[in-house]
């Protein structure tokens, strides 16, 4: 236990420092939140007063909020906060987890994948993690084309999704960052999220795997408040279609694209994923003071 | 009827009319996609163990086993009795069903049974069980390193490869797992 607090308390803090070398400003943003994200296979905690009434969802992502900082003019903002979803439970799962969430103005994505490998590096020296070798030299870099054919043999199309993360998760996944991480870009259109979309008509998402486990979720973010709307009322069809709660509309989140966000880059990091491969633990449990099951 | 939240270790599942039990689970959800639960099972006719893929809240079928604990009675021609420790209800396992199990029933021993829809598919011995030989070349005396091993035949049938020491008559403990000699027992 002492020893976990300790590896958290060194990890959390050589991230602060890191991130105050290179100019940003740490940030907090609200828990409770109007509207928790809505990709259609997250699922929120709703969140009641001491009279019954729905007050909002924990959010499931600080990004909105951040986001909102961005478009008032922050340039350099990162935050570590605790986020939340509902029915994820597993070796890398936990329904309440650190997230360290960072975003450049004026940016793109291949900056932050820099500062990701840069940050990882620098956490994996100053925990004195086995590690810190291999993470300390560059991140390969795959398109998720390249990373079906290395490892299932073909490509998938994405319009049969299931079959698309079937395959992933089963045969891609797994091989992933065996030797060193590796950063996969280039996901399906369909999967860009808050991402813009790249030239070449992929989105400019990108995620790093290290030893088979995702360790972040990055975007080149999408600017265009008209375009995040269509993609907001679709994933809320979507979710309907699905049956599963159809959450708000983040309005003001979309006031602020239309107000100008600037062209930005920005990451979500799982901390607790990070400190169990730094440490060599076997799950994201093992470096919790208290993972849902001992609460 | 059960779904993938219910999925935990022995865990036991109908496939296309066979029984499964979970050896091993993990909940993957990738990015942004669906969550699946990937697992190791065995089915638990043949012991194979395979992986499967569910997605996050299919419906699973529970399968309808039960293990109850058994004591030996006796052989009945190609099949051995048993008798259910708390009911005394009876059922009757053939020697092919039973394999290498055969070798560790002495009157009495207790074994875990697994029913499957009624009929019994698999049977647990105890870890160790003692056995006394009944045949094997005479022991040297003094010579008490275990290095060195020959055949001794037990009560049961089976034959195991024991230290030198050994003799006709000495009671051995047998580790049902491996089918092999453990140690001499005093008395």
């Amino acid at each position: 236990m002492l020893q976990v607090l300790r590896l958290r308390a060194t990890a959390m803090d050589a991230i602060r420092r890191f991130f105050a070398e290179r100019d940003f400003v740490e940030v907090e943003t609200p828990t409770i939140v109007p509207s928790p994200g809505l990709d259609v296979h997250l699922c929120a905690f709703e969140v009641r007063d001491d009279r019954g009434r729905a007050v909002g969802w924990l959010g499931t992502s600080p990004e909105y909020q951040m986001k909102r900082l961005l478009s008032a003019g922050a340039e350099r903002i990162f935050q570590l906060c605790r986020s939340y979803r509902s029915g994820e439970h597993g070796r890398h799962h936990e329904r309440e987890f650190t997230m360290l969430e960072w975003y450049r103005a004026n940016a793109s994505s291949e900056d932050v994948i820099v500062d990701t490998e840069e940050l990882v590096a620098y956490v994996a020296r100053a925990l004195g993690a086995p590690d810190a070798g291999v993470l300390g030299s560059p991140w390969e870099r795959i398109t998720v084309d390249e990373a079906f054919v290395r490892h299932a043999g073909a490509t998938v199309d994405a319009s049969d999704e299931e079959r698309f993360f079937r395959v992933w998760v089963e045969r891609v996944q797994p091989e992933l960052g065996k030797e060193r991480p590796v950063v996969v870009t280039d996901w399906p259109p369909s999967m860009a999220s808050l991402a813009k979309l790249n030239e070449n008509g992929t989105a400019d998402r990108f995620e790093a795997f290290h030893r088979g486990i995702e360790l972040c979720n990055g975007f080149g973010e999408l600017t265009d408040a008209k375009e995040q709307r269509r993609r907001f009322e679709r994933d809320q069809a979507n979710r309907r279609a699905a049956g599963r709660p159809v959450y708000p509309i983040d309005e003001r989140f979309l006031e602020a694209l239309e107000q100008g966000m600037p062209p930005s880059g920005g990451n979500a990091l799982g901390v607790d994923r990070l400190l169990m491969l730094l440490s060599g633990a076997e799950s994201i449990q093992a470096v919790m003071p208290f993972p849902e099951e001992e609460l | 009827m059960a779904d993938t939240t219910d999925i935990k270790k022995g865990f036991k599942m109908l496939l296309d009319g066979v029984p499964y039990a979970v050896v091993d689970h993990q909940f993957v959800k990738p990015g942004k996609g669906q969550a699946f639960i990937r697992t190791r099972i065995k089915n638990m006719m043949t012991g194979a163990v395979i992986d499967r893929t569910f997605k996050s809240g299919e419906k699973l079928e529970k399968a309808d086993t039960e293990e109850r604990t058994m004591q030996y009675l006796y052989p009945e021609g190609d099949t051995r009795v048993f008798m259910d420790t708390r009911s005394y209800e009876q059922l009757s396992l053939s020697n092919d069903q039973l394999g290498d199990n055969v070798y560790y029933l002495l009157d009495g021993t207790e074994v875990d049974i697994m029913l499957f829809e009624g009929r019994p598919i698999g049977v647990t011995p105890p870890t160790f069980v003692e056995l006394v030989v009944t045949e094997t070349e005479p022991g040297f005396k003094g010579d008490t390193s275990s290095n060195t091993t020959k055949p001794a035949m037990l009560e049961t049938g089976l034959q195991v490869n024991v230290p030198l020491f050994v003799n006709t008559g000495d009671k051995l403990k047998i580790d049902t797992r491996t089918g092999s000699y453990v140690e001499r027992v005093k008395g």
